[in-house]
């Protein structure tokens, strides 16, 4: 049995009055931060790329994976945007290493103006003002510049760290692992990343081991003209748990700026990993002027039996986002779980949706999509499930809602299915709707103004998804979504 | 308490409201009948400020303040309520969290303070004891997949939770069943006070058994065309609106 199925709507609204035009928005973390820099000069050549290696002080081996990624990659063709409007990208108008002047050893000789961004984004870098439970990498541009509870996590065996640190410090570790789950020729983003990348975060929680806090990143970009080229690597042996949450902002500018990221995760057998995205670049202006171009390859690799792996990802910022979070489900009766809400307003687009590859027996995956639409945005579902021939008795549940907030946005929705085993069940469900006028005047007849009544239709329609995001995230996330749809009604 | 003189209003285009008038005295009940497509539905949403409900003439008044100049959610905070003939489903959003919004909403509008949750959940169980509703139906999503009867009993709680000063009831009845019309009207009469008005919209008499109505009216093509005492209801009942046609000719000619 094999099946393929496209399915589009495009629903423009015709006859709500009560949601109009879009206006203003709000975005509070669009200031940039005054701190000596460092850098490359824009250009990309092997000789920028050994340049870059050198700064990290990486390792010969290093330096040879990156170039042959470089070269691999300049035989790539540019991938076709079927769907997005995007301007041609200058890889030579980017400069590919920027670095605070300053390099700390340790979070107390942290520049108090990183310090004081960080404060500001609402995540303290200070271990004694941090969130409790919760350990930070914080990666500014392109370096970490500290990373909080390092001895706490060090005593459970946990290893939290820069990517860079990593490469140094544990370079077994990212040798065996690096690339394993997205070869540096897995797509034409995926192998620039592979060249240029900068920093990120490493987790490797060793087996039994259940990570004490939530681990989470901290992504900024703040100098112009450069490109974020994050890289993670999260390992979690045998029967080790670990929750992982990484935010995302950057100041507004007038110009495009590229954050083309790659992440991979590997859980071996009975390991449990859960990633969390809040994403909130800078979505450009209500001209569709600026605003980060987010993209990003995701993929987890169920390696072990028994094994799980869930993304849940809340979507706001961004001029365009181009990522499908991944679950390779290769040991038999392992787990896969996407869960996404993706906002768009004014112009921005976003083309998300996940992949789940069913390889071992039993194999269980659900995907529950939600995707809001306000002003002239698109929004676009797209996924794949793949169940191999020798995936029996593989489970798949996908559920993909569109929510529009007036007339001028689109919702798509592109599910994928190629089933190579007849044992396999694969349930699809769609749905299409908008903030009706009469839900609107129900509200404003109860005394809710009208941007309150959007936000709390909008987070009842997000539920599902926020329930799986850690606590003080599903508030961060929900007040997220407030701010983004600021302006939507009139 | 409430005075709309020679009001008119259009619905898309279309004159539906005729030069209608009505006065309503604090703590009284006055009963709204007529026929199908008389304008009883877009009475209610005209003093509620419904989007598309354009006034062309009249004024309406809430003590002092001019209710047409108020945007819907400022009416509601001036203690105007509407249970919908037809109440709305919201996906996702829980049924006591929405009450919760709602009253805070129109509390913060009033400068008055907020409930947190405990006071709210107080509150909750006081008008329970008032207006009864499965708990159940609390905590799903508002009006989300609730039977007819449901959804009515839904909007009679909200009212008793919201405590306005006018309640505007469109149909409540219609769709309830034989218990529960004895409960909601029991409901109702523990609501009603020398402060409350309503005005309750309906085409069955035997509602008017439950709760007694001061006055009753009848509304055929945008206007009142008669009024009386709760007997007019009986009278209506025996002979059809054929004998207010007969007797208010003028009204009758214009539908004819
Ligand atoms: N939004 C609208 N668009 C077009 N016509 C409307 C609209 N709302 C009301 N009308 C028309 O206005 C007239 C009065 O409607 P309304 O709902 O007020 O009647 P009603 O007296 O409540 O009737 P019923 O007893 O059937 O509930 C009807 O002819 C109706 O079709
Ligand atoms: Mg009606």
């Amino acid at each position: 049995m094999s099946s393929e199925t496209t399915a589009s709507t495009n629903t423009a609204l015709r006859d709500n009055a009560e949601v109009a035009e879009a206006l203003g928005r709000h975005y509070s973390a669009g200031f940039v931060t005054e701190i000596e820099m460092t850098g490359l000069p824009p250009g990309l050549d092997e000789e920028t790329i050994r340049q870059l290696s050198a700064i990290k002080r990486e390792p010969e081996w290093m330096t040879e994976w990156r170039l042959k990624a470089y070269r691999h990659w300049l035989g790539m063709p540019q991938p076709d945007w079927a769907k997005l409007k995007m301007d041609a990208i200058d890889y030579q108008a980017i400069s590919y290493y920027a670095a605070p002047k300053k390099k700390p050893k340790s979070l107390d000789e942290v520049d108090p103006a990183l310090l004081e961004t960080y404060e500001k984004l609402g995540v303290p870098l200070h271990e004694r003002a941090a969130l409790a439970g919760v350990a930070v990498d914080a990666v500014f541009d392109s370096v970490s510049v500290g990373t909080t509870f390092r001895k706490q996590l060090a005593e459970a065996g946990v290893i939290f760290c820069s990517m860079s640190e990593a490469i140094r410090e544990h370079p077994e570790l990212v040798q065996q692992y690096l690339g394993s789950v997205v070869p540096p020729g897995d797509n034409f983003f995926a192998a620039l990343n592979s060249a240029v990348f900068s920093d990120g975060s490493f987790v490797f929680i060793p087996k039994g081991v259940r990570c004490p806090m939530e681990l989470s990143t901290y992504f900024r970009i703040n100098a112009q003209n450069t490109g974020q080229f994050e890289r993670t690597l999260i390992i979690a042996e045998e029967g080790a748990h670990v929750s992982y949450l990484e935010g995302c902002t950057a100041p507004k500018r007038d110009e495009n700026q590229l954050h083309a990221a790659v992440v991979e995760l590997v859980a071996l057998e009975r390991a449990q990993i859960k990633y969390s995205t809040v994403q909130n670049w800078y979505p450009g202006d209500e001209n569709g002027v600026g605003g980060i171009y987010n993209l990003v390859t995701k993929r987890g690799d169920c390696r072990g039996d028994d094994s799980k792996i869930s993304w849940t990802q809340v979507e706001t910022g961004s001029a365009i986002t181009w990522k499908y979070p991944s679950v390779v489900l290769r040991g038999d009766r392992s787990v896969g779980e996407f869960h996404s809400v993706a906002l768009t307003h004014h112009f921005q687009q976003a083309d998300t949706g996940t992949k789940m590859i069913h390889i071992g027996k039993d194999t269980k995956s659900k995907i529950v999509s939600k995707g809001i639409s306000a002003g002239k945005s698109n929004n676009s579902y797209r996924g794949l499930v793949k169940v191999e021939k020798g995936a029996s008795g593989a489970r798949n549940y996908t559920s993909c809602d569109s929510l529009l907030i007036g007339k001028q946005c689109g919702a798509h929705t592109f599910p994928y299915m190629e089933v190579k085993n007849p044992t396999a069940i694969v349930e699809h469900e769609a749905t299409t709707s908008k903030i009706s006028d009469d839900q609107m005047f129900y509200c404003r007849s109860r005394g809710i103004r009208e941007e309150d009544a959007v936000s709390m239709i909008v987070d009842g329609f997000c539920k599902q998804v926020f329930r799986e995001l850690p606590m003080e995230f599903a508030v961060e996330a929900k007040k997220l979504l407030e701010v983004s749809l600021e302006g939507a009604v009139g | 308490m409430l005075k709309i003189e020679n009001l008119h209003a259009r619905v898309e285009g279309k004159e539906i409201l005729k030069g209608l008038s009505l006065t309503v005295n604090p703590g009284e009940v006055h009963a709204i009948m007529g026929p199908n497509g008389a304008g009883k539905s877009t009475l209610g949403n005209v003093l509620c400020g419904r989007p598309g409900y354009e006034v062309t003439a009249g004024s309406v008044m809430l003590d002092d303040v001019n209710l047409l100049e108020l945007e819907p959610e400022a009416r509601a905070a001036a203690g105007v309520f509407l249970a919908l003939q037809y109440p709305v489903e919201i996906p996702g959003v829980n049924n006591t969290y929405f009450l919760r919004t709602a009253l805070n909403a129109q509390r913060k509008a009033r400068g008055e303070k907020e409930l947190d949750s405990m006071a709210f959940l107080k509150l909750v169980r006081e008008k329970l004891k008032v207006m009864q509703i499965s708990d159940e139906l609390l905590h799903r999503a508002v009006n989300e997949g609730f039977s007819g009867g449901e959804k009515k009993r839904n909007e009679t709680f909200q009212m008793a939770l919201l405590e306005p000063r006018l309640a505007i009831l469109d149909e409540t009845d219609s769709g309830l069943d034989i218990d529960a019309l004895k409960q909601v009207s029991a409901g109702v009469n523990a609501l009603r006070s020398p402060e409350r008005s309503f005005l309750v919209i309906t085409h069955y008499q035997r509602l008017l058994d439950y709760i007694e109505p001061d006055f009753v009216h009848v509304l055929a093509d945008g206007k009142i065309v008669e009024s009386g005492d709760k007997t007019l209801a009986l009278k209506l009942e025996e002979h059809g609106y054929a004998w207010v046609s007969e007797r208010a000719p003028q009204a009758a000619g214009a539908r004819a």
